[in-house]
């Protein structure tokens, strides 16, 4: 066999593990990013839709944080406007995670049948109130 | 200083439109007055460029809130350090900063590139010039001016993300943004071989300097970002698989392939038409981590400025793609390979296979990154996937390419023969063998680390053994002294012995990588006097008792301060403290005022073992009960020094000197000899 043949069935074996590692890491890991209108149409429709492991991304709604701070437990319910989830999560939460209005969160954990979001990771930003300040301020 | 900074944009967007415009006319062949009107061009944009940067400077230290961009990235109490580093602090201010220094670049390689390749010189500036007038450009015309005004002047400014106050800040966005632009100087000499048909190795040897710059930039900036992640962002790791993190691992592994394959067609002349499509692809990789960064197509923990602005990048990124590759296609019959592969069992073979799995991890990373939108417009619903995705994908490929890098320097170069190998591996796997038994008789089981650092044990033998040879081979040819010999084979072989060096501190990253493996964490909520026991995987016991909190002002914020007193073993090992701050600005009543999000302050004790990493969470309702996160994060310190070999591995292999052919023709000469006497002196 020609080196050149050789190398292109190694080749060949790489590109295809690799293929095949993508392939197999998107479903085992890959996890739906929903919005809350998005998640209840999949609840209504597929009624066995709960304790999957999804993400969930919206706004916290103003004034809706109950923080907990001797079980390390905060409280507070997620919204796109049309759709509302109260969520709950243990743990600390990321110094984003703040009380201001209109920040923004993704949520990472389950829906139970109870319908709170059981959430295992919580991710927060502002950059939305940053970006409205501006706007405010330039037409001023 | 607006009115100036303005006028500057403008003159460099028309001077490096001149200049871009005269270069692709070709205008400029046989008429050496007007390729010196393009190089002139090149530095004119520069010196704009530069008059605009000192123009928002002044703004900046001038305290003038009129200017939009210094009202909403300063204040007045901001440490003045911070003024310095405001600079970049924002979108606008960032791309003034990557106009500048990209002007800066293409003034250096004008100047700085040898009078042999002047031939391409005019095509290079004609793209620097085109990819400056990109960047001027949207400032102009995209609304991201850094000099526009605001209708009143506010008292104060709002004052500078808390999370961008910290000395790391200061360095590792530049870093990161060197590296990125740098970039732009390897892809304009490869286009200009390509427009100019020169496609010989010339210019190769006349950028390579540059792309060890850039890789260099990249890969320190990387590090700094760990480094920034670690100790800022406090939630106990440097590296999270983040889109905006990702972006800039992109273009550092494609260059990284690209350094060892540029080695194949320099000696062997394969690999051509992959090495040019390499370089592009690097360059477009860097756009688009500006682009993902800025437009907020991908959700990233990192808030940027969102804005239009990222869309300019991706009609960039699609124009510089289709014209790149156009451009490559019509020469492709010209890039023919001068040899086909000899052997399966060889050097070029091994630099082959890491290519292969350089760019497969790159794919991987970029089909991870995109896979929300990939997934979103084909199938309708959002898919995403994390850390566990990008781990479970990139350690099985990354141990492969840790064990190649123990391969290549072994084999020979076209076929090895069994000789060859018998001699060259019974070291390295023999020290891999002996670190694997070690650590199984020690007690790690687990199988991922457990390779990790056995095939660092073999990685570690290939170098060791590589440094003696060369060394021993010295000593007995010219009679020379251990550090001398030592000293004068890495200095007389730069580029082999610094490469070796990098491959050493990758090994010293892999090692810390694995150490991650063995993280133990613990969330507490302590009254003073309190305590709580974390068993470390090293298997000591920490004890941690809460003592209190305190607080004070401090510069321009309040601070609470909570302390901790470690006993190791029961014995006492000092006291580590973190904080929460909050910064504040003054208003126009001369108030202070609460300036963004509280921040947290890691408490961070390393050690060469394991780091002590406590995070102060918050006091419980106003009282002096503190939660806590307690972490012990293993061999975390050796990230660091992995940075800190890679800078030094790398500023050996592009250490000026030897540029000339004469001279590299010597030290290539000399590195044979040293190769000769190697192959002698090993013959059993």
């Amino acid at each position: 066999m020609k080196p050149g043949t050789k190398f292109l069935i190694g080749a060949v074996l790489i590109v295809g593990s690799v293929g095949f590692l993508i392939a197999q890491g998107v479903k085992e890991t890959g996890v739906f990013f929903l919005t809350p209108t998005e998640l209840a149409a999949k609840t209504t429709s597929d009624p066995t839709f709960y304790d999957v492991g999804l993400k969930l991304g919206a706004k916290v709604v103003p004034g809706s944080i109950k923080r907990i701070a001797a079980v390390q437990q905060v409280d507070f319910l997620v919204s796109d406007g049309a759709q509302q989830y109260p969520v709950t999560y243990r743990g600390i939460v990321p110094d984003t995670f703040t009380d201001a209005n209109d920040i923004e969160v993704i949520v990472e954990g389950r829906l139970g049948r109870d319908g709170v979001f059981h959430a295992t990771e919580v991710f927060a930003k502002c950059g939305s109130r940053y970006e409205a300040e501006l706007d405010k301020a330039a037409k001023a | 200083m607006t009115l100036l900074g303005n006028f500057a944009l403008w003159a460099a967007l028309l001077f490096g439109i001149w200049g871009a415009v005269l270069a692709f006319s070709g205008r400029w062949q046989g008429r050496p007055e007007v390729a010196l009107s393009v190089t002139r061009s090149v530095y004119a944009v520069f010196a704009a460029c530069a008059v605009a940067s000192i123009a928002l400077w002044k703004g900046i230290i001038a305290h003038d809130f009129n200017i939009e961009y210094v009202w909403a990235y300063t204040s007045r109490n901001l440490p003045s350090g911070y003024l310095f580093s405001a600079f970049w602090a924002g979108q606008k201010g960032s791309l003034l900063f990557w106009a500048v220094v990209l002007s800066l670049f293409a003034a250096l390689a004008q100047a700085m590139t040898p009078r042999r390749y002047a031939p391409l010189m005019p095509y290079v500036a004609g793209v620097t010039s085109a990819v400056t007038v990109f960047f001027v450009a949207v400032m102009l015309f995209s609304g991201a001016n850094p000099f526009d005004r605001l209708p009143f002047t506010p008292a104060d400014g709002r004052g500078l993300n808390p999370q961008l106050q910290n000395p790391g800040m200061m360095i590792h966005p530049p870093m990161l943004y060197l590296g990125y632009i740098s970039i732009t100087i390897p892809f304009a000499f490869a286009i200009a071989a390509l427009l100019s048909k020169r496609l010989d190795t010339g210019w190769i040897h006349a950028m390579r300097r540059w792309m060890l710059v850039s890789w260099l930039f990249l890969g320190v900036g990387i590090t700094l970002g760990m480094w920034w992640a670690y100790v800022e962002l406090g939630w106990g790791g440097y590296w999270a698989w983040d889109p905006v993190e990702n972006a800039s691992l992109l273009p550092w592994l494609t260059m990284t392939a690209f350094l060892h394959s540029v080695m194949i067609q320099e000696k062997r002349g394969m690999l051509k038409r992959w090495n040019l499509s390499l370089v592009v692809g690097t360059f477009l990789l860097s756009i688009f981590g500006t682009f993902i960064t800025r437009s907020g197509v991908i959700a990233s923990v990192h808030s940027f400025t969102q804005s239009n602005v990222g869309y300019y990048f991706l009609a960039f990124l699609v124009v510089i793609a289709v014209a790149s590759y156009t451009l490559l296609y019509t020469r492709w019959p010209m890039l023919e390979a001068d040899v086909e592969l000899e052997s399966m069992v060889s050097r070029e073979a091994a630099f082959l296979f890491n290519n292969l799995l350089f760019v497969g991890i790159a794919f991987s990373v970029l089909w991870g990154t995109l896979f929300p939108i990939l997934s979103e417009a084909v199938r309708g619903t959002k898919i995403t996937v994390g850390p566990p995705f990008f781990n479970k994908v990139n350690v099985p490929l990354g141990l492969l390419l840790l064990a190649l890098t123990g391969i290549g320097p072994l084999i020979a170069w076209r076929k090895a023969s069994v000789q060859n190998l018998q001699r060259q591996f019974a070291f390295p796997v023999g020290s891999g063998l002996l670190v694997t038994a070690v650590l199984v008789a020690l007690g790690v089981r687990d199988l991922a680390p457990l390779m990790t650092w056995g095939l660092a044990g073999f990685v570690g033998g290939t170098i060791a053994q590589e440094f003696w040879r060369g060394t021993r081979a010295r000593i007995r040819m010219y009679g020379e002294s251990v550090p001398m010999a030592l000293g004068r084979l890495v200095g007389r072989n730069r580029r082999r012995y610094g490469g070796y060096i990098v491959h050493l501190a990758m090994l010293v990253y892999f090692v810390a990588f694995a150490g991650m493996a063995f993280k133990v964490q613990r969330e507490a909520t302590l009254k003073p006097g309190e305590s709580v026991e974390v068993k470390s995987p090293f298997g000591h016991t920490y004890t941690f008792t809460h003592v209190g909190i305190s607080q004070f002002k401090q510069l321009n914020r309040y601070v609470s301060a909570a302390t901790v007193e470690v006993a190791l073993d029961g014995k006492p090992d000092g006291r580590i403290v973190s904080e929460k701050r909050q910064h504040f600005t003054i208003n126009e009543l001369g108030t202070e005022e609460a300036s963004f999000e509280p921040s947290t302050e890691v408490g961070i004790r390393s050690g060469l073992r394991e780091d002590v990493y406590i995070v102060f969470a918050g006091a419980v309702d106003g009282t002096e009960e503190a939660v806590y996160r307690f972490n012990i994060n293993p061999l975390v310190w050796w990230v660091w020094a992995g940075g800190f070999i890679l800078l030094f591995g790398g500023l050996i292999t592009m250490w000026p000197g030897g540029g000339t052919p004469v001279a590299s023709r010597r030290h290539a000469e000399a590195g044979y000899g040293v190769e000769l006497a190697t192959a002698r002196a090993g013959v059993p």
